[in-house]
Parts: C-alpha cells; structure tokens; sequence
C-alpha cells in the first residue's frame, strides 16, 4: 500500500577516524553528536580543529536534540551504487540548535508525496555495521 | 587599481573531433585541438611558454574525467614552459583559464597554451553513467567529503545539483516547464552545430516524458558525456598585436568564493558559489549585464544555467524561471542569446571549455548557422557548478 521508497540492501559506510567518531558512532547510544566549540558554543560540522567563529581550538562533541527541518530533498531514481537501489530520497536537513548546522541524509518513514520543504523531522538511526549508526530522518510532529 | 587580467588576451582557439565513444586515445583528441589553437592564433609551439588545464593528471574521479595533464602535453609536443597550472581546485573549469590570464598578465609566460580533454563517453562505454567515487568495491569506505554523501546514496551531481533546483523550486515557484527552456534552446542551438552530440528537435513533450533522474531532472536535464579537447591561448596583449586575429579582451573575471565550498553547507541553498564569482566579474567593470550580447554558461545540469543567468544579473534573484519562460528571450534572436553551440546539454559535455570556446566563436563572428546576428561585441562565459564557479567577460572593444 505505502509508496514509500525502500531501505538499501547494502550502503557504502564512511571511514571512522578519531575527529569523525562521534558523528558517526554516537547513533549506539541513541545521538546524534556534533562538534561544538567550548568558548562561543558554536557547532562546528563536518568536524574541524578550529572555531570558525572565535578560532578556539577547544572543542568537543555534544548532542542535539536530533530535530530539525527538511530544507531540500530529491528523489533518487538512477541507480549508482550496487545493492542500494532507487528509488530513495536524499535530504538536506538543518538541525533546530543552530541555523547552517546541516546535514546530507535519507528522508525514510515518508512517502514521496507526502515530502515538504519545511516540514520537521527527527532523527532515527540505522545501524549499518562496523559499530556506524547513520543519522536518517522521519516526520515528526509539529 | 589596475584591472590586471585587462592585459590578458584570447588570441585562437582550437577543438578536436568530438562525439560519444569515438574509442580514440585521448592524448591524441587533445594533441589535435592544441595545435589547431596554436595554428589559429598564428603560433609555432616554440611561442608557447605556458599551460593551463583543468583537472590536470593524476586525480581520480569518474572514468574518463582527466584526459590528459599539463606534463602529458608538455611531454607529447615538447614544449619549453616557463609557467603551467592544472588542478582540480580551482574556480571551476575555466579558472584554469582565469589563472593563465593572471600569468600573462605578470609576465611569468606570454602564451599560455589552456586545455581540457574528455573521454567519458568512451571510457564508460556502454554502461551507466557512474556515481562519483563509487568504485571502491568491497570493503570501500568513504571519506573526505564523499564520507557525508556517499553513505546515504548522494553519489552524483545529480542529486546534489537536483536538491539546489528543488529548493529554488519551493521558495520561487520554478517550474519543470520554465527549467526545460534551458534543454530545449540547447538543443535548437544544436541543431545548427554540426559537431554537436544531439541535434534532433527535441520537444517539451519528450523533455517531460523522459526518465526521471533524480527529481526534478530528468534525463534531459542532465548533459551528454562526450569525447573531445578543447584549447584556448591566452596571451599577453602587448605582444598580441600582430597575430592572425583581432585579439579578444578579457574584460574581466570572477573567480571569488565566499560561502561554504560545498554541496550541502552552502548558505543560499538556490544559488551556488558561481553567485560571488559573477559578484567579483561585475566589480571589475563598467560594463554591465544589459551590455552582453551573447552568454555561453554551464549547463551540466539545466538548473547551473539558470543559476548563472540569476548571478550574472540577466534577471533578478529568483526570477530565472519566468525569464526563461516560454524560451523567447534566452534564443538566437532573443534578449541573451544563451549557449548558442547547444550546451553541454546537447553538444556535449566538454566540460566547461566548450563555452569559452562558443563565445571566442561568436565574437570572431564564425557561428556560421548559429551565429547571433548584430555582430556580438561583449560575450560572457561561465563553468561550475556546486562548490566550483569561475567566469570572464570577453569584447571586441
Ligand atoms: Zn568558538
């Protein structure tokens, strides 16, 4: 009945590193985990060894409530990436904590016509292996 | 202040055969378009004292995608070069171009010998075209900043790009229709070029009608990987003078970056870095959008046109799809006659040297059937798209 897009049989993982782990592990314990600056409390994403705000070098991971809003989406039709098959749909979501402080995702648990720019979602995780939950985004209720 | 890239010139051009699979080595395609610029210009190879590509050798991406580095060129013709340049970090595809105006323009060379081959078509061969960085197999992990797309199937400018379109979609009210102008006058243009890829009328019909690629493209939304070299001598004016043509001046160039480079942390998600790369091009002149007669701007997808005619100012923010409308003022005799060669939509993707190649063309007056009627004196010529963008303002005057 639904027209929901499927789940990928397999995915390509990304390769976890000390500056990177928190990102891409945090979803084990349930969240999700950014960078932030410890001196103007500035989320830093991707990870990097600067404040790009005041150029403190004293930063650790943290987490967010896992909100955020849907800025733009597209439904992949083309297959590229064998065992992961189309249709899906890719977002970009900007996480409620900070304006900017986005990511690249899948938009899942939402059919294609019922996608809006704008509209909330909320984090949920999959675990794909090798200790990595990727960050995937559902609706959430206004 | 000095607008130092003022001192820079186009003084030839040259193009290999071009076409889908042609199976040729693609040191050859590129050895044929580099001596025909040479020739063009009125050169010996022993004038040319620098080069400029882009990507250049050496770096991995799709199949196909370097087709040959500054080394390979010096090596293969024997040039003695005092200055040359190639990477894939740049400002876009033609910021290979931009740099080799900055050498001339300093005196690190007087000829500089600009190049970019392409063999994609051949080296996918019959099969799809490739996702970025998805060839790893087994145990591949991504990292860089594939680590952030890969993963979630984001393999392509496909999506990327497509995301850029959708959102511009939502806040402008842009519609598949006013987006298929761009595809369409491609092709019109196409038609007229007897070295484009696709040349057949294509109609809104077909355009809608076509496999979705990743919404809101379609196939016809996405350009047609080719096989070709194009090559471009930029040259310092003062020693230009004397050559075969009548010299082309660089106006002015854009190369700047501001935001974020990326494709998903960029600030403005309807427009790109190309947004301060037309920025920087409009500061360094008096001259002023309404003044360009022809503009030959990247369409590696439909939407980077339409981006570029918003950030060159030919309509404002947000207008590009009902400026493109209808098609009537982007054609041959229309307002700003866009990609008169028929883009990379439909002459093929020659990634970014094909429009600089277009407006050099239209500005000798050698379009032939294409040519844009009122002897055009100032052409633009845009490349990039995403986290890339770099252009120059080119005249006759
Ligand atoms: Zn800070």
């Amino acid at each position: 009945m639904t027209d929901e897009p499927s789940r990928p049989r397999s995915r390509i993982l990304p390769l976890v590193t000390p500056e990177n782990e928190h990102f891409w592990r945090g979803g084990a314990d349930g969240e999700l985990r950014f960078l932030r600056c410890r001196a103007c409390r500035t989320f830093v994403h991707p990870p990097a060894p600067v404040c790009p705000e005041c150029l403190s070098f004293d930063l650790a991971p943290e987490a967010v409530s896992g909100r955020a809003e849907l800025l733009t989406f597209t439904e992949n039709h083309q297959p590229w990436i064998p065992g992961f098959d189309p249709p899906y749909l890719v977002a970009i979501v900007e996480i409620e904590e900070q304006k900017g402080l986005r990511l690249t995702t899948n938009l899942v648990n939402c059919a294609t016509e019922d996608v809006r720019i704008g509209m909330p979602v909320r984090v949920v995780f999959e675990d794909v292996g090798d200790g990595v939950h990727l960050p995937l985004f559902e609706p959430a209720e206004d | 202040m000095e607008i130092l890239e003022r001192r820079a010139v186009i003084t030839g051009i040259g193009q290999s055969e071009v076409g889908r699979r042609l199976h040729r080595d693609p040191l050859a395609l590129t050895a044929e378009a580099c001596l025909a610029a040479i020739d063009d210009a009125g050169l010996r190879r022993e004038d040319i004292n620098g080069l400029s590509t882009y990507p250049g050798g050496m770096v991995p991406g799709a199949p196909g995608f370097t087709g040959a580095g500054c080394t390979e060129v010096q090596d293969m013709l024997r040039l003695e070069v005092d200055w040359y340049n190639g990477g894939p970090e740049q400002p876009g595809q033609l910021g290979s171009v931009i740099n080799a105006c900055a050498a001339v323009a300093t005196g690190l060379a007087t000829h500089v010998l600009c190049f970019r081959t392409v063999w994609e078509a051949t080296a996918q061969g019959g099969g799809r075209r490739a996702g970025i960085g998805t060839s790893g197999g087994k145990g591949f992990r991504a990292s860089g900043f594939m680590q952030w797309t890969l993963p979630f199937g984001a393999a392509s400018a496909a999506n990327w790009i497509a995301m850029f379109a959708q959102r511009h979609f939502h806040e402008y009210g842009t519609t598949r229709e006013q987006l298929a102008q761009i595809a369409l006058n491609a092709r019109k243009n196409a038609a007229l070029n007897p070295k484009a890829i696709y040349r057949e009328p294509l109609t809104m019909e077909d355009y809608l009608g076509a496999r979705i690629i990743s919404t809101p493209f379609g196939l016809y939304d996405c350009d047609v990987p080719a096989d070709g070299c194009t090559a471009v001598i930029v040259s310092r004016a003062e020693v230009a003078r004397d050559l075969r043509r009548p010299p082309i001046r660089v106006e002015a160039t854009g190369s700047a970056l501001r935001g974020r480079p990326s494709w998903d942390q960029w600030d403005d998600l309807t427009t790109m870095a190309l947004r301060d790369a037309a920025a920087m091009l409009w500061s360094r002149t008096d001259l002023k959008p309404a003044d360009v007669d022809v503009a030959e701007l990247y369409d590696g997808f439909s939407f980077i046109a339409l981006a570029w005619l918003e950030a060159l100012g030919f309509c404002g923010k947000g207008e590009g799809g009902p400026f493109v409308e209808g098609g009537a003022r982007i054609a041959r005799d229309g307002e700003i006659p866009l990609n008169t060669q028929g883009g990379q939509l439909s002459a093929g993707r020659l990634h970014g040297y094909g429009f600089l190649h277009e407006a050099c063309v239209q500005l000798w007056g050698e379009g032939g059937g294409r040519q844009v009627a009122g002897d055009p004196q100032v052409a633009v010529a845009a490349a990039g798209g995403g986290p890339l963008g770099g252009c120059l303002l080119l005249t006759r005057r």
